[in-house]
């Protein structure tokens, strides 16, 4: 059985974040990152699987040399291997990019079961993972509090708006992507952080996987137009009074508007 | 969030596997220590003993010892770790110093293959916790003057005497005491239970509230031959225990330096005193920038220190001046963090005045500061001080 985890390492939760000069991204230096609170989970959930039987957990992530602390964490965590996707070409890639690269590395490693986080803490796309099971062709699920092995694959139980659940039933090779919280997350050890310097790390480029030119800026299709912080709005108006009142004041001034 | 102080880019020196301990270790304090430690010292000064198999599995206790269950971290990562617990509090980062560098320690300089086997795995993995009873009601900085008297019956021992001011005493599962024999001092390993021996724990602490002290007594307590450490001899055998713990010592407090730093900083920033931020006031600057700079010297003398010990070269006044150093510069930091803080300095919903109290014991034990004083008056001038 072979598992791998997505990891993405973001700002740290509490990092004061300033935009950079371009108006794009934001200023990297000198601020705290930290593994994707998502993903933590989704490691979790492989290390148990391989706590309860055999498995090899191989745990990937996309950035530069600042992410070869999030892999040696979960080198530390319990995890087996790592990989590391560096390349500049990566820079500036938008989701469908990221899932590309992913996707790739999948390929290569052909693991039964692909476990990552439901969304990132910076970036919150919620897209990566089901594009990530497209390009690799296996089914998936998303929003999973809870996944037990079942015949020849898993039993997920998503998290749906209200409460509710649904279950799927996904064959091997899947890919799950987890909700927050659905398990008590270890810390590293320092035993596991020792024995993690002798564990692999691998580097490999774009060129590696066979993406030169395809992923990047260059072969984005969403570009960031620019990220800023939201303006202090001005001329709110709080209408007060009964629901009818409020609804018919509200109205009135959408139509004032011209909005209706 | 809590980061230090970083000033002179010393995590440039550190290896991976250092920062990731120190980063590790710094989030199980934030997350696990920090939300339970003020309810320990306002009730009853207790331990927060449910976080003991956290802190085993952490892998904490014995860090820098190699084999037997122990991480086997260089000194500079067992330092880092000793940092991030007194970040915390002294008596966190006590509770794993006696563990480690007082209890596991001497076991595994001293002890015999059996003894190694029998205790230190255990110990590791924090279902035995040990005590080091070696001072007494009348010999503290004079320890060599103990009262507390083994002598040989048969193949073993009968122990007499009375040990205070014990770390974890009533907690222990093995109490390592030591006494006067007709051979000179030596160390014995008394297990829970046996019988003639009690730990009464000693009430209405000040200071280092949340970590328990207590008081052993030993009444015709017979040991056999296997309970004393064999390869102790003189006071050298506690002595260089003393020395591994005041190693971390001279790490630790830097932790509680930066925690009372770190809550003073914002706290200055925020508030606002006749007209600006108490930050903006130039008398405020000065005291942060002096703070600031203490801490960045502490953590320049205690990484040199760290990277001495792991080549081999620590000599014991060396730790000596880093103890009485970094302990005397944190008890500044913290009084003066306290002094910033005003009214609210005095309440427990702020760090300060818990580490300023706490530190007075640091500034006791593990020699005085007066003693280490001494010792490098002695070192200077190669003449011990009358
Ligand atoms: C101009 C530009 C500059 C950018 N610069 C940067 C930058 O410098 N640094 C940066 O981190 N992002 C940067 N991005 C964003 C980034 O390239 C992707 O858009 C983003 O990583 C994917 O979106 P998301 O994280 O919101 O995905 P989501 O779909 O929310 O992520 C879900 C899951 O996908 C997996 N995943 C996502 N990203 C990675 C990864 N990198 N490695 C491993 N697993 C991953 C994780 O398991 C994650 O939980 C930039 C984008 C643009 C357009
Ligand atoms: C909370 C706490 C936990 C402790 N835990 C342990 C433990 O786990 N195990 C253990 O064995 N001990 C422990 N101790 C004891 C500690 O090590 C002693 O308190 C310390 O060594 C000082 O001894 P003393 O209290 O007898 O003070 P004294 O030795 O009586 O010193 C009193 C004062 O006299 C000064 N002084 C002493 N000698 C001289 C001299 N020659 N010249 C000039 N000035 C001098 C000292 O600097 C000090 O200011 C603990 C103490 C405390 C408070």
């Amino acid at each position: 059985m072979k598992i791998l985890v997505c990891l993405k390492q973001v700002p740290h939760q509490d990092a004061r974040l300033d935009i950079d000069g371009a108006g794009t991204w934001i200023k990297e230096d000198g601020i705290k990152f930290e593994i994707n609170s998502y993903d933590t989970f989704a490691l979790e959930e492989a290390l148990r699987i391989k706590d309860a039987g055999e498995a090899e957990v191989v745990v990937v992530s996309i950035g530069p040399d600042r992410v070869t602390q999030a892999l040696r964490t979960a080198l530390g965590m319990g995890a087996d291997r790592a990989i590391h996707v560096k390349d500049a070409e990566i820079d500036g890639s938008d989701t469908l990019g990221i899932a590309k690269v992913l996707a790739a590395v999948a390929k290569e490693e052909s693991p039964d079961l692909v476990l990552m986080g439901l969304m990132s803490d910076d970036g919150n796309a919620s897209a990566v993972p089901p594009m990530m099971a497209e390009l690799m062709g296996v089914p998936s699920a998303t929003a999973v509090m809870k996944a037990t092995p079942e015949g020849d694959g898993y039993r997920c139980e998503r998290e749906l708006e209200g409460g509710a659940l649904e279950v799927v039933d996904l064959a091997k090779p899947c890919l799950i992507a987890v909700q927050s919280g659905l398990n008590q997350v270890r810390y590293a050890s320092l035993k596991g952080i020792m024995a993690a310097k002798k564990k692999p790390m691998d580097t490999k480029s774009a060129g590696d996987l066979g993406l030169s030119g395809v992923v990047g800026a260059a072969g984005a299709k969403a570009q960031i137009e620019k990220i800023y912080a939201p303006v202090r709005g001005e001329g709110a108006e709080i209408i007060e009074g009964s629901t009818d009142e409020v609804v018919t004041q509200l109205v009135g001034k959408i139509k004032e508007l011209g909005l209706l | 969030m809590f980061e230090g102080v970083d000033f002179m880019l010393l995590d440039e020196e550190l290896a991976d596997e250092e920062i990731l301990a120190r980063d590790t270790v710094r989030n199980w304090v934030t997350q696990e220590f920090m939300p339970v430690i003020q309810e320990h010292v306002r009730k009853d000064g207790s331990f927060p003993m449910e976080l003991v198999p956290g802190i085993a599995e952490l892998g904490l206790f014995g860090a820098n010892l190699h084999g037997y269950g122990c991480a086997g971290m260089s000194n500079v990562g067992y330092g880092l770790v000793m940092q991030e617990l007194e970040r915390g509090d002294s008596g966190l980062r006590s509770f794993a110093s006696v563990q480690g560098s007082l209890c596991m320690y001497p076991i595994h300089a001293f002890g015999s293959e059996a003894q190694k086997e029998k205790y230190l795995p255990a110990m590791a993995a924090g279902e035995s916790i040990g005590c080091f009873g070696l001072t007494e009601p009348d010999f503290g900085s004079f320890a060599q003057g103990m009262r507390t008297k083994a002598v040989r019956k048969g193949d073993g021992w009968i122990l007499n005497g009375t040990k205070r001011w014990i770390t974890n005493g009533s907690l222990a599962h093995v109490s390592i005491v030591w006494a006067q024999t007709e051979e000179g001092v030596r160390g014995f390993l008394i297990d829970r239970g046996t019988p003639g021996f009690e730990a009464r724990d000693i009430k209405g602490k000040f200071s280092l509230r949340g970590s328990v002290t207590s008081e052993l007594f030993l009444q015709d307590v017979e040991l056999s031959e296997e309970n004393r450490l064999p390869e102790a001899k003189g006071m050298k055998g506690p002595l260089s225990c003393l020395t591994q713990a005041r190693y971390g010592i001279a790490w630790g407090v830097i932790g509680a330096a930066m925690a009372c730093f770190d809550e003073v900083v914002e706290y200055s920033r925020e508030r606002i005193v006749q007209g600006g931020p108490l930050a903006s006031k130039q008398l405020t600057q000065a005291k942060l920038a002096d703070m600031f700079t203490e801490i960045t010297k502490a953590q320049l003398l205690a990484h040199r220190l760290g990277r001495l010990k792991d080549e081999g070269k620590l000599h014991h006044t060396m730790v000596s001046m880093a103890k009485r150093n970094n302990v005397d510069i944190a008890l500044q930091v913290a009084r003066v963090s306290r002094d910033l803080l005003g009214a609210n300095g005095i309440v427990d919903d702020y760090q300060a005045m818990r580490h300023m109290v706490n530190l007075e014991t640091v500034r006791t034990y593990e020699g005085t500061h007066d003693i280490h004083t001494l010792i490098l008056g002695e070192h200077i001038t190669k003449m011990r001080a009358l």
